[in-house]
């Protein structure tokens, strides 16, 4: 399916809301969760979803939820994810993507990435506009939002297993909240040239979040996240 | 177990001596990215000198040239911990302290599971890479040569 008739399949307000709440989740997403989040009937809910899986939007995999097996076991149970495949449309076409990529391949033969970053740094704070910096940690994460980082606050645990709230920023814990991204804006060009692009990326949010109060940026590479974190100290924000 | 790991080759320039303080902020970080590695899954075997912890006293390719080397069960292992863990840090400043290569830096190939490549090992391979571009025998992270065509050490003797 083309790019544009797989966006065209989001045009129907049931899937657009369906695709959006599986996208937004750090889990996999049963039917049954779908249809309790977009409030629609099971079936019909059901019907959407391999819509969107079968325009590539949404991938999806069967699942033994009690990890009980053999007869009596009840089906699989479908469960669905975002694709990590990209889609986009430009019209008239463009191919920034193209350009991109011939700009980083050169970037990193020259090992331009002082200049970079300190561009990216700037670009950064022009992004904020006029805005006073983000003051609070609600501030920060809709900043985040806003440019598609998919924000979440993690729990103050070291490994990171237990994820916070969805929405970020609530359950800081007492030295702070560490907010963490799902979702790379520059994904593919950072898995080809990672130091260059990710020190960018990185740049770019400490431009974006210059003088917001106790607000830092970090790399802490996790597989399939962005590889910055931003920590909000408490001790700083008033 | 594969039949094949991937072995890495990797040399730095260094702006100033390792014991200076502009080049603190690169040693610093060193002895905790050598333990991430040490635990990453798929690591097989990294280089150390006879201080035993890193490899940063041998320099076969001049006074001011560091050079690491390491072993891993596969491609993508490799590429996690160089790109994905803590190590990506270090990429990223890499510009403070060290000079801007003008050939290649790095160099993979193939090497039988088992197999612990020896220093002038990978120097020839980098000299391979650099002499021929990549080819299965020496790589980059760029091309995706399978490890089909590995093969033994190229000289039989070391």
């Amino acid at each position: 399916m083309e790019d544009i008739d797989a966006i065209a399949v989001l045009q129907d307000p049931v899937r657009r809301r369906l695709y959006d709440y599986v996208a937004a989740q750090g889990h996999e997403v049963s039917r049954n969760e779908a249809a309790e989040a977009v409030g629609a009937q099971r079936t019909l809910v059901a019907f959407h979803l391999d819509k969107l899986v079968a325009a590539g939007l949404l991938e999806t995999e069967s699942r033994r939820l009690t990890g009980r097996s053999g007869p009596g076991a009840g089906r699989p149970a479908k469960l669905y994810r975002r694709s990590a495949g990209e889609r986009a449309v430009s019209l008239p076409p463009r191919d920034y993507r193209t350009a991109a990529d011939l700009l980083a391949e050169v970037a990193e033969a020259a090992r331009l990435d002082a200049e970079l970053h300190e561009a990216a740094r700037r670009q950064g704070r022009a992004l904020r506009g006029g805005e006073r910096p983000a003051e609070s940690p609600e501030a920060v994460s809709d900043l985040l939002a806003d440019r598609g980082y998919e924000p979440y606050a993690e729990s103050g645990r070291e490994d990171g297993t237990e994820d916070g709230a969805e929405d970020g920023a609530e359950d800081g814990t007492a030295a702070g909240t560490v907010l963490r991204m799902r979702n790379c804006p520059f994904h593919a060009l950072s898995e080809r040239y990672p130091p260059l692009v990710c020190g960018m990326n990185m740049a770019l949010l400490e431009g974006l979040l210059e003088g917001s109060p106790g607000a830092s940026v970090r790399m802490d590479p996790r597989p399939g996240s962005c590889c910055t974190v931003v920590e909000i100290s408490k001790n700083n924000e008033n | 177990m594969t039949a094949h790991h991937l072995a890495q080759f990797n040399v730095g320039v260094l702006r100033h001596p390792l014991d200076d303080p502009r080049t603190a902020g690169f040693t610093d970080m060193l002895e905790p990215i050598n333990k991430v590695a040490d635990g990453a899954p798929g690591f097989v075997w990294r280089l150390v000198d006879d201080g035993g912890a890193d490899a940063t006293s041998l320099r076969p390719l001049g006074d001011d040239v560091i050079v690491t080397m390491s072993v891993w069960e596969t491609r993508e292992a490799l590429w996690e911990f160089v790109y994905r863990s803590g190590h990506l840090d270090l990429l990223r400043r890499r510009g403070e302290w060290f000079v801007r290569p003008d050939e290649a830096d790095q160099v993979l190939w193939w090497v039988p599971a088992g197999h612990t490549p020896t220093l002038e090992e990978g120097v020839e391979r980098l000299e391979l890479l650099r002499r021929e571009g990549p080819g299965p025998r020496a790589f980059t992270f760029r091309d995706d040569y399978a490890p089909v065509r590995a093969e033994a050490p190229m000289r039989a003797q070391a």
